[in-house]
């Protein structure tokens, strides 16, 4: 039961790791005999991120990728955009984390460039790609527009970089720029409807504009009611702000 | 090195479905089982709790509940002229590690295969003449109606919701017409239908077919299994695949086995313990058991009787390989076993969408949906199409989580206003017909060891190396014209059909349905195990999983792997434990 035997939650409570009955053999193992292990407060809930500014991104950075996602997603009519529902700081805590670090990815070479049907084949990490891509956007674009960076273009010009990039027109250096543009605009629709904790879709605004009623878990009273619109708000996983007291 | 343990009558390597089934009869047989697993306990109250389990970004997009890639992926190339290169991240397929394996992600599509499936070499030729050119395909060594009695086992272990179609002979109205004859009808009902799967039954009945509930390891009611296990009720919260069940409500080990199989004195799991090799007697024709590495990076040698691989399909095959269990297949002179006969799953998609009908595709499940099965296998007759085989096509309602599903209209562009206003104006009036279709096996799909690339221990990466041929674009293709003619009579605004054109890719999502590599069959110089799933060369040996399949037919595999481990278990506990030796003579 190696989630007990690390638990920090458990070593600071003092609380011993009583469900796991170990055999002798062999001693460093996790054996579990004899019973389901279980033990109270071990659920594996998930992190908020903390709020506040800017971990991963500089201010320029920053500059670039909050005028970039507010073109992928702008803000119109419709409702907020992905800036306004803090993607800029969903991409931020993403890449300052494990995601950011490729931890979970295969980063062992040879490195060699491969067809599109075998994937990503970059040495670079999520959070090292976009250091390296942003700088090396707004090189390009102070080269072709009078030394101006990406965020203080006309929304026109910015679409019509985005649009390159998307094209495969841009080379960042050695870098593909449609690989930069495709996670770019990956993460920011992940940023922009995964759950509020995560740090985008903020208050739930755009699952309340396309309808999606959130971390809701039993529907059983409106599976038959074909075609009616459901009533009820979403709900996130730490509830909804009507949920709690203003204390 | 490796320091050496007291004997085990059985070592299961992975503890997932297949692991978990047989070591609940192994223990009821008074056996002493050992299973290896890996990866962590995981369990629901504490892993899929329904309080965060609804958590798009974490389990899908993030991965958490699948094999991590740093330790252990694949190489890949789409055929022999080409460099594989390292899978760096998951995409076309999601295996897992920890208790439980890719059981607890799974939709719960609980299909059997039709009886031609089983011999579809011999049933083809029979019926079309030769096979096309580089055609590996084979038949299994065991009939359908061989395994009925298991797959019946399988399916009231799990407690499948579904509609028999036809019982003992006898066509049933409202089930699947073509499915083989069962002995008795579903232990649950069909689930409660929603609009989408509805208005596709009532187009494809429109157009001359006959939809059924499609059959669902998703609970229709509470359920109590033979083992008195109990199931909750589905609340169709739309989380099913890449996730767990927080609900108890769709079938895994933990929700049928384990409760009981855990508590039993003659079990142990090990778990953070991952198998390196099984090892062979210095004739090669016996296993003397595994040898493993623990989370401290420390060496065992577990000595056991009987080895069974366990683990999901790809790792069988590489587990085999890096043992020099069965010889290796060449494609070059399509001599070998292991590795031979890789193959897939084809899938396509039409989209539907409406103008005036509120579908919520929100509230779904996993396995949620009608289907039609004229174009499988053989339900039709293929002359002059060019191609053999075939697959069901179903309108699901799995999901509405919206980062990974938000379809829009052919021609919308991918950001912008106009993308989102599309994403808006269609999200809760959309739905999404699927054909599912079979890969036959060819002689240069297949898999080895890659000569270049290692896993976290050093050792030599799997090397896949599959394309689709042109039997699977004919047949998807045609599957995707009758989808779109059905998609039209539900009288849509407009249909998007996205077809599967060109080369495999390892990058988008398709499915989790990796077959072949240690097939199954009556011959040792094309099969790696015999119709008992038994080793050809060390008879103590037996493989699990899919990689027993000579081909991949064209449903989900799950039913069938646990119609064939539990076919295996009745051999080897009412045969092999009685003489141990081959089961079949080569």
């Amino acid at each position: 039961m190696e989630k007990i035997a690390l638990s920090r939650r458990q070593i600071l409570a003092g609380g011993a790791a009583a469900a796991v009955v170990a055999t002798e053999r062999p001693a460093s193992a996790h054996s579990i005999k004899g019973e389901v292990p279980w033990a109270p407060s071990q659920a594996d809930a998930p992190h908020a991120i903390d709020p506040g500014g800017y971990i991963f991104f500089t201010p320029q950075e920053a500059a670039l990728i909050e005028a970039a996602v507010a073109r992928l997603i702008p803000a119109d009519d419709l409702g907020p955009g992905a800036k306004e529902l803090g993607v800029p700081t969903f991409l931020d805590r993403q890449l300052a984390g494990e995601y950011g670090r490729a931890e979970r990815w295969y980063m062992l070479g040879p490195w060699r460039q491969g067809s599109d049907n075998q994937g990503y084949q970059s040495r670079l990490t999520p959070a090292q790609l976009y250091r390296y891509a942003i700088k090396q956007l707004d090189a390009h674009v102070s080269s072709i527009k009078d030394g101006r960076r990406f965020a203080n273009l006309a929304t026109e010009d910015q679409d019509a970089l985005l649009s390159d990039l998307e094209a495969g027109k841009v080379d960042l250096g050695g870098v593909s720029g449609k690989a930069f543009f495709d996670l770019l605009l990956q993460n920011t629709i992940e940023g922009f409807f995964a759950d509020p904790i995560y740090g985008g879709n903020r208050n739930m605004e755009a699952w309340r504009m396309i309808g999606f009623p959130g971390a809701r878990y039993d529907y059983r009273d409106f599976v038959a009611k074909h075609g009616e619109r459901f009533p009820l708000p979403p709900v996130g996983l730490q509830g909804r702000p009507a949920w709690s007291s203003k204390g | 090195m490796a320091r050496k343990l007291p004997s085990i009558d059985v070592a299961l390597v992975g503890f997932g479905w297949t692991a978990a089934m047989l070591a609940q009869e192994f223990t009821d047989a008074g056996l002493n089982v050992l299973a290896l697993e890996r990866g962590v306990w995981r369990d629901t109250p504490t892993d899929f709790a329904p309080t965060f389990i609804q958590d798009e970004l974490r389990y899908y997009f993030r991965h958490e509940l699948f094999q991590e890639a740093s330790r252990e992926t694949l190489t890949f190339r789409n055929n022999g002229g080409e460099t594989a290169l390292p899978m760096r991240h998951l995409g076309s397929f999601l295996p897992a590690t920890g208790v439980g394996g890719a059981g607890i992600h799974w939709n719960g599509q609980t299909w059997r295969f039709l009886p031609t499936d089983f011999v579809a070499k011999s049933h083809n030729e029979q019926r079309y003449g030769k096979l096309a050119e580089g055609m590996t395909v084979q038949d299994w060594g065991v009939t359908y109606d061989e395994l009925e009695p298991y797959y019946d086992r399988f399916e009231y272990l799990c407690g499948i919701s579904g509609k028999a179609g036809n019982l003992n002979g006898t066509k049933q109205p409202g089930g699947n017409p073509f499915e083989g004859p069962r002995k008795r009808d579903f232990p649950n009902p069909p689930m409660d239908m929603t609009y989408a799967p509805m208005l596709f039954a009532k187009a494809a009945q429109e157009t001359g077919h006959a939809p059924f509930p499609c059959p669902s390891a998703n609970m229709s009611r509470a359920y109590t299994n033979p083992l008195g296990v109990q199931l909750g009720p589905c609340t169709y919260c739309g989380f099913c695949e890449k996730y767990a069940c927080g609900n108890y409500s769709k079938a895994s080990p933990q929700t049928t086995i384990l409760p009981v199989l855990m508590r039993k004195p003659n079990f142990e799991l090990r778990t953070q313990c991952e198998v390196l090799k099984v090892n062979l007697d210095n004739t090669g024709k016996k296993a003397t058991g595994i040898t493993y590495v623990d989370a401290q990076g420390e060496e065992w040698e577990q000595p056991a009787d009987l080895v069974i691989l366990c683990a999901f399909a790809l790792h069988n095959v590489r587990l085999m390989l890096l043992s020099g269990l069965g010889q290796p297949y060449d494609p070059e002179t399509n001599t070998g076993v292991v590795g031979r006969n890789y193959a897939y799953q084809i899938t396509s998609a039409v989209d539907v969408f409406f103008d005036d009908k509120l579908t919520n595709t929100f509230i779904g499940a996993g396995s949620l949906g009608m289907g039609i099965d004229e174009y499988n296998g053989d339900n039709f007759d293929h002359t002059g199409l060019g191609f053999i085989g075939g697959g069901y096509i179903a309108l699901w309602t799995t999901n509405g989580r919206p980062i990974e599903t938000h379809p829009v209209p052919e021609g919308t562009p991918k950001w912008g206003s106009k993308w989102k206003k599309a994403v808006v104006d269609n999200y809760l009036k959309q739905c999404s017909i699927s054909t599912h279709g079979a890969v036959m096996s060819h002689r240069g799909n297949y898999l080895d060891l890659d000569p270049f690339y290692r896993d976290v221990h050093g050792r030599p990466l799997v090397r896949m190396t599959f394309d689709f041929t042109d039997n699977e674009h004919r047949m998807s293709d045609y599957l995707t014209d009758r989808a779109a003619e059905i998609a039209r009579a539900m009288q849509p605004r407009e249909i998007k059909v996205s077809r599967r054109k060109g080369s495999y890719s390892i990058v988008p999502y398709q499915t989790t349905h990796n077959t072949g590599g240690a097939i199954m069959g009556d011959d040792p110089k094309t099969s790696a195990v015999n119709r008992y799933l038994q080793s050809w060369q060390a008879h103590n040996v037996f493989v699990m999983g899919a990689c027993a399949f000579p081909q991949n037919p064209g449903y989900n595999p799950t039913g069938t792997v646990g119609a064939l481990t539990y076919w295996a278990a009745d051999a080897i506990r009412n045969q092999y434990l009685k003489s141990p030796g081959p089961l079949v003579q080569a």
